[in-house]
């Protein structure tokens, strides 16, 4: 049942100055997966997820996608080798319209096309994404959800091999949060490969078909959500001792 | 290509055309106003081309210009003037590759720094050259007159507006505006940063020492201080900001009334034209934020609301 191995991480550290961000961190994603990266504010998530995509090259370790080696490339080469990415705080182009933010995914990165053909399929990619209809909108005109949404369908324009969701749930409200989550499974019932880094319990319940747990930079954890959410090590790493 | 795209092939290859007819007038005064614009009009476009998506505010156009005059200017004696024009072109090309790959990594107010440097430090040692091999200046003599200039710079300007709009349409031009955006992002999503910056980099630099090449007749004596003066870069900057640098026209709606400002003050207040350049340029920055452009489309967005409206 279980696919390939899309991402592996051998060992990855990254340090800055005198603190060790990411401390020999080792998993593996496979093919259809949809992975969570969870763990108390500060624990390495981001950080994690910054090696993976290049924003960062990792101190030592080794990162690899499908089997052939990514670590310490440029964030184009490893775009462009099939890593998409959103991010913590939403980034989108602000002169451009919806469809041209989208456009932007699909020019250069996994799987390019242009001119008319791309038009197309990032407009397709907004239909996924519910967001069709504001197609031409400003960014400016957009509601915080749907600005997601454009980042998200942006990530989605290159076709890459794995998505990387940097708390791409965070700050919506309830009703916004069931629309966010709804649209994950979704992405989640078409098969894709997704890294996600996530504190809401209940996406990561639903969602994760396994979960790695970091704290203080470490692995402390893996299994599937229900395994790692009763461990008593990963309870102590959220709560503190006294809970434990 | 669309029908739209045919008008404004047709519409601007007019335009140029109409230009053309300029010295046809006689009028002495025109032409060398005319030569002043058509000058400015292809230094204020190359410009932009590369600072308008990027923003990135290059202050180094006296740096190529210079270097342009001065090909001419040595160069006439060993081969003909109409090697020397794409030859300039090619020395500004690699000069701003030079340049663009060792600083376009740095941002904003590095790069600027950095570039009003280079025009200077060229001028420098074009001066302690010079005064090595005791000259002071050099002397352009041929047959050209402003009026021959103003086509050879007219000339120019076609292929400046034509080579922007292709890039407009490109991949790469799609990507200088995901850049201008945000740079991360445009990592992220796969695009060489460096290299479509240095790319744009090359051709503006390139345009600045083609137009250096034609002006230095003009000149007939060219020496560093007038052929590198940092007021050409300045001034190159004010006219594309006041017209804009968001559509391709926007430095031409600069350039020509500036231009015409500008031999205004300079024929009545010849003691005060830099104070009155920095006070322009502060007035533009305060109330024209996009230039002429910006204006433009500021109106047209509230006319099309108001027809929404009504």
């Amino acid at each position: 049942m279980m696919g390939n191995t899309v991402i592996s991480l051998r060992g990855a550290t990254k340090q800055f100055g005198g603190l060790v961000a990411v401390d020999n961190v080792s998993f593996e994603v496979r093919e259809h997966e949809v992975m969570g990266l969870i763990g108390p504010n500060g624990s390495g998530k981001s950080t994690t997820l910054n090696l993976i995509s290049g924003a960062l090259p990792p101190t030592d370790g080794d990162i690899s996608l499908k089997g052939h080696e990514i670590t310490g490339l440029p964030a184009r080469d490893i775009a462009r080798k099939g890593v998409a990415r959103t991010f913590q705080l939403v980034r989108l182009l602000p002169s451009m319209t919806v469809i041209e933010n989208v456009i932007a995914g699909a020019v250069f990165g996994h799987r390019r096309r242009w001119g008319p053909a791309a038009e197309r399929h990032a407009m397709h990619v907004l239909e996924t994404v519910g967001l069709a209809e504001r197609a031409k909108a400003h960014i400016g005109q957009l509601t915080y959800i749907d600005t997601k949404r454009v980042e998200l369908a942006r990530a989605l324009a290159g076709e890459p091999e794995v998505l990387l969701l940097d708390e791409w749930l965070a700050g919506l409200n309830p009703t916004e949060l069931t629309e966010g989550i709804d649209l994950i499974h979704r992405l989640r019932d078409e098969g894709r490969t997704i890294i996600l880094v996530e504190h809401v319990m209940d996406a990561i319940r639903s969602l994760c078909d396994a979960c790695v747990v970091m704290s203080s930079g470490k692995k402390i954890a893996e299994g599937t959500a229900d395994e790692v959410l009763s461990d008593p090590e990963v309870i102590r790493a959220y709560l503190g001792d006294d809970d434990a | 290509m669309k029908r739209d795209d045919w008008n404004k092939l047709g519409w601007g290859g007019a335009l140029i055309g109409v230009a053309a007819l300029l010295p046809l007038t006689g009028d002495g005064y025109l032409i060398s106003l005319g030569v002043t614009i058509a000058m400015y009009t292809v230094l204020a476009t190359s410009w932009a081309l590369f600072s308008g998506p990027t923003h990135y505010i290059s202050l180094a156009t006296a740096a190529f210009f210079g270097v342009g005059t001065y090909v001419t200017g040595s160069g006439l004696d060993y081969m003909s003037y109409w090697l020397l024009l794409p030859l300039a072109g090619v020395i500004g090309g690699v000069l701003a590759a030079l340049v663009g790959l060792a600083t376009l990594r740095l941002s904003g107010v590095y790069f600027v720094i950095f570039t009003l440097g280079l025009a200077e430090m060229t001028r420098q040692a074009v001066t302690w050259y010079q005064n090595q091999t005791g000259h002071k200046g050099t002397y352009v003599l041929t047959d050209f007159t402003d009026q021959d200039i103003y086509w050879q710079l007219l000339v120019l300007a076609a292929l400046v507006f034509l080579t922007g709009w292709a890039i407009g349409r490109s991949r790469l031009g799609f990507a200088l505006r995901v850049i201008g955006d945000d740079e991360d992002v445009a990592r992220h999503v796969g695009i060489n940063t460096a290299m479509s910056k240095v790319a744009l980099f090359v051709v503006s630099g390139s345009v600045a020492a083609i137009v250096g090449a034609i002006i230095a007749p003009r000149y007939v004596y060219i020496e560093p201080s007038t052929a590198f003066t940092p007021m050409l870069s300045f001034q190159v900057v004010i006219m594309a900001l006041l017209g804009g640098t968001g559509r391709l026209w926007g430095p031409l709606v600069g350039v020509i009334p500036f231009t015409l400002l500008w031999e205004a003050i300079s024929s009545s207040f010849p003691n005060q034209t830099t104070l009155l350049l920095g006070l322009s340029f502060l007035v533009i920055v305060y109330f024209l934020p996009g230039g002429f452009v910006g204006l433009y489309d500021r109106l047209k967005g509230r006319a099309v609301k108001r027809s929404a409206l009504a």
